[in-house]
């Protein structure tokens, strides 16, 4: 079942041209308030890269500038070797046109705390309109891909239902399933388990679980300190707009070096 | 005490039976309702005033039901051109551009400030304006002249404009144009009460900007904008009856106060038309109804559009409707 995802990607991950994500001195303000204070990030493909710390610490910003749903004021992001939102040329940067940052975000999946799902078409629906109607695929091949997608994420006997009938955990799995049916090189999940009761939490950290063992590069913000040090490669623990301490997940949890980390992870834990 | 827990079935306590609370209110409403309505109906029966078996043999006649063949078509034409222009209004006022903001803007203020019957008399009276209206290039005699070509002419089509810029089509064209105006707001409403996440997770899919409009934004969109889009129609409906001053003769209101006028049976004419447009509004009412069935789907909120149908007493009222003394 894994090749539902990865193999269709632009063949196996371009591990050895450079990583998936890199972000250079990344700044972002919202008016006079400075949410990112400088955010330098390396992304290997294939990796599981989960973003921690307080809220307000700019790390829901960050991801959103991943896929150029904010616009950075300072710093460099490329995703697979695009520089995302611009085009330099000439020593110079040129905003990218609506359409082609809507192709550029194509490469990118991205899963939201609230789930967004269309709640005027079925979970089927859902999932099949993105590549019918950016004509990745021909309607009865998306629809066939669309089933198969939803069956892995538990689904396969929902495909009519609207969301509204669904619990958050069956919204937030088909949501996965939309975002992969656009079979993306990276997804970003920006805290996918928050808005979940806790007896549901389980089945959306399985499914992500899964995607991580195909080899899908994920970076993902979340509180689940016991998703990060199972699932994830890397860890990042950000607070007030910068990145405070990285590294291996099992060490940094297990062993925090900075004080702000400390403090924090004596909360969660 | 614990003996009562362990009884695998314990006696069902009787069911309760008590005293309703008595509402006197209520029997006194009825009392006071009846009374009106037994006056009503005595007024209606005795007053020789409504000549029914006049306006009844008047009512169906071919001039009158040419009338309202023209006043449905000019209530849909209307309505077709205020959505259609209102969309685009809409969007304009909310698209990124400056300038298309400001047009939609000044055309919203300008329509709704201006009544509907100064606009409909107004409209009516273009001719006075061009003998002719003709296409082509703008100021061409100018450019022709900046060229030295006397009477230089581009233009494609024309007409005459007492033919066609007067009756209908100038009605049509008031009522259309000054619905775009409110339909442009309603339709922004209902575009903005779309959550932002459904934009945000349509981008994140790659979708481009008309796509997220047309598919994602308006389909929910329209779930905020039938119900008042439906009150305009009534409202459209019942203003068709201005246009019977630009003037258009081919409209109940103005059919039917031709025959009232011309038999000096005024009164009788005036309750035909209450009645002729009671039963439109009614048809429209169920349409209405069907409508928002369509666009409520996946929200499970249907109820809520037989609810309002239900006030009206087109469906029979449910035992759990509103009660009340």
């Amino acid at each position: 079942m894994s090749e539902l995802i990865v193999s269709a990607q632009a063949g196996v991950p371009t591990a050895e041209s450079g990583p998936m994500v890199r972000a250079e001195q990344v700044h972002k303000s919202f008016g006079p308030l400075e949410v990112l204070k400088g955010i330098d990030l390396e992304v290997r493909a294939g990796e599981v890269c989960c973003l921690l710390g307080p809220s307000g610490s700019g790390k829901s910003t960050f991801l959103r500038c991943i896929n150029h749903l904010e616009k950075i004021n300072a710093g460099r992001i490329w995703v697979d070797g695009d520089l995302i939102g611009y085009r330099e040329r000439g020593g110079k940067l040129h905003e990218l046109r609506d359409k082609e940052v809507a192709a550029q975000r194509r490469a990118v999946g991205m899963v939201f705390q609230r789930f967004n799902l269309f709640p005027h078409m079925t979970v089927l629906q859902n999932v099949v309109e993105a590549p019918v109607l950016l004509r990745r695929a021909k309607k009865a091949e998306a629809r066939d891909r669309a089933a198969q997608l939803l069956d892995r994420v538990g689904l396969g006997d929902k495909l009519g239902a609207y969301p509204g009938q669904l619990s958050g955990g069956q919204q937030q799995r088909v949501a996965i399933a939309r975002a992969l049916a656009m079979q993306p090189k990276l997804m970003l999940f920006d805290e996918p388990t928050s808005a979940l009761d806790p007896e549901l939490v389980g089945e959306v950290l399985d499914v992500m679980k899964d995607l991580a063992r195909d080899g899908m590069t994920m970076i993902v913000v979340t509180h689940e300190i016991g998703f990060a040090r199972e699932v994830g490669d890397s860890l990042v623990f950000m607070d007030g707009g910068v990145v405070v301490e990285q590294g291996n997940p099992r060490e940094v949890i297990a062993a925090p070096k900075h004080e702000r980390t400390k403090a924090f992870l004596a909360k969660v834990l | 005490m614990s003996v009562e827990t362990e009884t695998p079935e314990r006696a069902r306590p009787e069911p309760i039976q008590a005293v309703p609370v008595r509402h006197p209110g209520r029997w006194v409403a009825v009392l006071v309702i009846g009374v009106l309505v037994a006056m009503f109906v005595h007024l209606l029966v005795t007053n020789k005033a409504f000549n029914w078996s006049f306006m009844v043999d008047n009512m169906f006649r071919p001039p009158i039901i040419d009338g309202l063949k023209g006043t449905i078509a000019l209530t849909i034409l209307a309505m077709l051109i205020g959505i259609g222009l209102g969309i685009v209004v809409a969007i304009m006022r909310l698209s990124a551009n400056p300038i298309l903001r400001g047009v939609s803007w000044v055309y919203t203020w300008f329509f709704r400030a201006v009544p509907r019957l100064v606009l409909a008399i107004l409209f009516g009276n273009l001719g006075i304006l061009w003998s002719r209206v003709e296409f082509g290039l703008p100021f061409d005699r100018q450019i022709g002249a900046l060229f030295g070509i006397q009477d230089f002419e581009a233009r494609l089509f024309g007409f005459t404009a007492v033919d066609i810029l007067t009756g209908f089509v100038a009605g049509m064209l008031a009522l259309g144009l000054s619905e775009a105006a409110y339909m442009a707001e309603i339709v922004r409403a209902g575009i903005q009460s779309v959550d932002e996440g459904q934009t945000e997770a349509a981008q994140a899919l790659g979708l481009s900007r008309t796509q997220i409009l047309r598919r994602i934004v308006l389909p929910q969109a329209m779930r905020v904008i039938i119900p008042p889009t439906g009150n305009e129609t009534i409202a459209m409906l019942k203003d068709t009856s201005l246009v019977a001053f630009v003037p258009v003769s081919t409209e109940l209101y103005f059919q039917l106060k031709a025959v009232g006028n011309r038999t000096f049976q005024v009164f009788p004419m005036y309750v035909a038309a209450c009645l002729w447009y009671l039963v439109l509004t009614s048809v429209l009412l169920v349409g209405q109804y069907y409508l928002e069935r369509h666009y409520g789907r996946g929200f499970g909120r249907t109820a809520d559009a037989r609810n309002r149908l239900q006030g009206f007493g087109v469906w029979g009222r449910s035992s759990g409707g509103a009660g009340g003394a």
